[in-house]
């Protein structure tokens, strides 16, 4: 099943519940941060219209992209857009080129820049920590293992039972489902996890039933070739800073047009070679071959 | 046995200089890591190490598959002489590509990666597969010099043998990676100034990377004439500023024709930032070499073919720079309101690697048979003896060439 997030702005009350969660389920310090960074996953800023009179909290994240610019330019394929929803990096792939940085439409991943190991840092869907429950098993040390009896990391850290604990608590939602750190933190419902066919289809009948209460626009249902995280809002995109002037087009579609031509281009280009090659050196042959008897013939008559 | 000191000139004081500074930058970027060394940042990921020391430092070293291409394939005999110093200046590019590479990722160590898990669907696995490839190959198109030197004649046999494929896998692994540079900036068409965002980024790339082979040929002719009082025949370099302009004019019409087909041609008169880096482009590029080559008298000499090519060679790599900065400036303001300029340390290293290049090529021109023996004395000028500049050179018995093949 796909997941996806639906953040509705209009529900937001601007408390930061959404941001601490994902601060303390990822172990950051908590600060109330408004740019997103290495160790910010999440922001929550102030947009005031005073024109209009409006007061608009916007969260902040990876959209989690169906077809992700930053994976299909990861030259190691350390990115995956998995079947779960979630967009995520591996740690044990990247060399650290920072092309995914410079390709994501949204500008989302981020870098330790200060490390001397660097890591690329973005939001994770909570992917790993949503399916740590299903892992029961602590080994003799008391850290968890799954099922082939290797030690469970996140970010580098081993989970011992007591940290697997917290963290199933904090991504377990009321219906005792599993969900992100900041759905689940939520108390007025404006960030709901789930699944990506109904949460759609949710943003697109609240709207419906409430032409008034909102833009009619579901963003990131169409952005880029549609995202896995869904905005509803009562004032125009645009004025909130989100990215707007995204074609409809999934990105990596742009460099797949070149890249699938490579083997026509090999094959029909080396063709071409060789048979320059051939008639050039071919024409020598000949011309020289002509020289010779020119001057034989030369030769016998004087 | 008495060891020569080396007699120290202002060059070698300069490089000296210049060497001393990479490696304090490099002590910094690998001791403190990208974000002390460098001006990058989270919203300005990529730099003056991937606009210049790579995607200008592959088209600069264009002229290898150029050259060999004209010699080899198209078997323009005439211009032999001039393929060892333009195969030379590839192999040591590349290499000095890979070493600007190292500085610039963030995990080194883990270049490998690239050969086992393989993104195909990634531009970048693309170029950093090619560029692997083909610094192997020149490598092994630079070897017979090297055999040569040390009189291995077995293995020269060998490679003799294998020239024409070599030659063949060259060109076609540069179009691939001199194109895909371009390619890599294709999936980011709404951060680009549409001066320089277009589809046609590949097609550009890899047209203008042969224009400035060729300009990078003759330039280099030039100095080493100078450092080492071993040159090349005038006409020879002149045949190739002519085909450089042949090139250059296939590229300028393209890139205008493509500029008027995306109504980009209205920004011309906005005065902005970008649009002076445009003019610089054009006009390094093509405007100054047209003039200067046509200047009479002075266009035609060492000197002025010198000039003219340089220029091209400049105007190449403010391309390749608006390319890969240039046009990101205005989405950092506008997004970010903030700009990117290249820290003292990444000047330093992109300095020192420049200055590696020049000194290695130094030591191989002195220690290797890079450039024809029997220079100085045969500079001929073309309108003085025209048959013999334009006919082919048939070396020794011509029936017994006839039989070898």
């Amino acid at each position: 099943m796909s997941h996806a997030i639906l953040v509705d702005l209009t529900e937001c009350v601007g408390c930061g519940a959404c941001r601490d969660a994902c601060q303390q389920v990822h172990k950051f310090p908590e600060i109330e941060n408004t740019k997103l960074d290495a160790q910010n996953f999440t922001t929550l800023r102030l947009c005031e219209d005073a024109e209009e009179g409006t007061e608009t909290y916007v969260r902040q994240m990876c959209q989690h992209c169906q077809d992700p610019a930053c994976a299909s330019v990861c030259l190691v394929g350390a990115i995956e857009k998995t079947a779960d929803g979630a967009v995520t990096w591996d740690e044990g792939k990247c060399i650290g080129c920072r092309y995914c940085m410079l390709a994501c439409p949204f500008d989302i991943p981020k870098y330790e820049w200060e490390s001397g190991n660097p890591k690329v840092r973005k939001c994770t869907m909570c992917h790993q920590e949503r399916h740590l429950a299903e892992n029961a098993k602590v080994d003799n040390e008391g850290f968890v293992i799954d099922r082939n009896g290797d030690r469970i990391e996140i970010d580098g850290r081993e989970i011992t039972a007591d940290d697997r604990d917290s963290i199933v608590s904090m991504t377990t939602n009321d219906d005792d489902d599993r969900a992100t750190a900041c759905s689940v933190a939520c108390p007025t419902a404006a960030t709901l996890f789930g699944d990506r066919d109904e949460l759609l289809a949710e943003a697109h009948a609240r709207i419906k039933d409430n032409p008034d209460d909102y833009v009619p626009q579901v963003y990131g249902s169409k952005e880029v070739g549609g995202t896995s995280v869904f905005y509803l809002s009562n004032v125009s995109f645009e004025s909130l800073g989100f990215y707007t002037k995204l074609d409809h087009e999934a990105l990596p579609q742009r460099t797949w047009n070149v890249l699938e031509k490579i083997p026509d281009i090999v094959v029909t280009a080396g063709v071409a070679l060789g048979a320059v090659y051939w008639i050039t050196s071919r024409r020598d042959e000949v011309r020289r071959y002509e020289d010779e008897v020119k001057k034989q013939k030369a030769n016998k008559h004087s | 046995m008495k060891l020569a000191i080396p007699r120290i000139t202002f060059w070698k004081a300069v490089a000296g200089i210049f060497l001393l500074g990479g490696l304090v930058a490099a002590v910094v970027r690998f001791g403190w890591g990208l974000g002390v060394a460098t001006n990058l940042s989270d919203v300005t990921p990529w730099g003056l190490w991937i606009g210049f020391d790579i995607v200008v430092g592959v088209g600069l070293a264009a002229g290898g598959f150029t050259l060999a291409g004209i010699v080899h394939i198209f078997n323009i005999k005439r211009f032999k002489p001039i393929v060892r110093p333009a195969i030379l200046t590839a192999f040591l590019g590349y290499s000095l590509v890979i070493v600007g590479l190292l500085f610039d990722l963030g995990r080194p160590w883990f270049i490998w990666h690239m050969l086992i898990y393989q993104n195909p669907h990634s531009v970048l696995f693309e170029v950093g597969m090619c560029v692997m490839i083909y610094t192997t190959v020149l490598a092994l198109e630079f070897a017979p010099v090297v055999l040569e030197r040390f009189r291995l004649q077995k293995a020269l046999k060998v490679m003799k043998a294998i020239t024409i494929p070599l030659i063949i896998l060259g060109i076609l692994l540069s179009m691939l990676h001199q194109s895909s540079l371009g390619s890599l900036y294709l999936i980011v068409p709404q951060k680009m100034h549409p001066y320089w965002y277009s589809p046609m980024l590949p097609v550009f790339f890899f047209i203008s990377a042969i224009a400035v082979g060729l300009g990078m040929t003759i330039v280099e002719s030039y100095l080493s004439a100078r450092a080492f009082q071993k040159t090349l025949e005038t006409h020879l370099l002149r045949d190739l500023a002519r085909i450089m302009f042949g090139v250059l004019l296939v590229y300028f019409t393209m890139r205008f024709i493509d500029l008027l087909r995306r109504d980009a041609l209205h920004y011309l008169v906005d005065g902005s930032f970008e649009t002076m880096m445009l003019y610089l482009e054009f006009g390094l590029m093509l405007v100054i070499p047209l003039l200067l080559f046509n200047i009479r008298g002075f266009g035609q000499s060492r000197a002025g073919l010198f000039f003219t090519a340089f220029s091209v060679v400049l105007g190449f790599m403010t391309n390749r720079l608006n390319v890969t900065l240039t046009s990101l400036e205005s989405y950092y303001r506008e997004m970010f309101g903030t700009s990117y300029f290249p820290s003292i340390g990444e000047l330093a290293v992109t300095i020192s690697i420049v200055t590696a290049g020049f000194v290695l090529f130094g030591l191989a021109v002195k220690y290797l048979p890079i450039f024809p023996h029997h220079e100085e004395e045969t500079v001929i000028d073309v309108n003085e003896a025209p048959e013999r500049a334009a006919a082919p050179k048939i070396d020794g018995d011509p029936a017994a060439q006839l039989r070898r093949h």
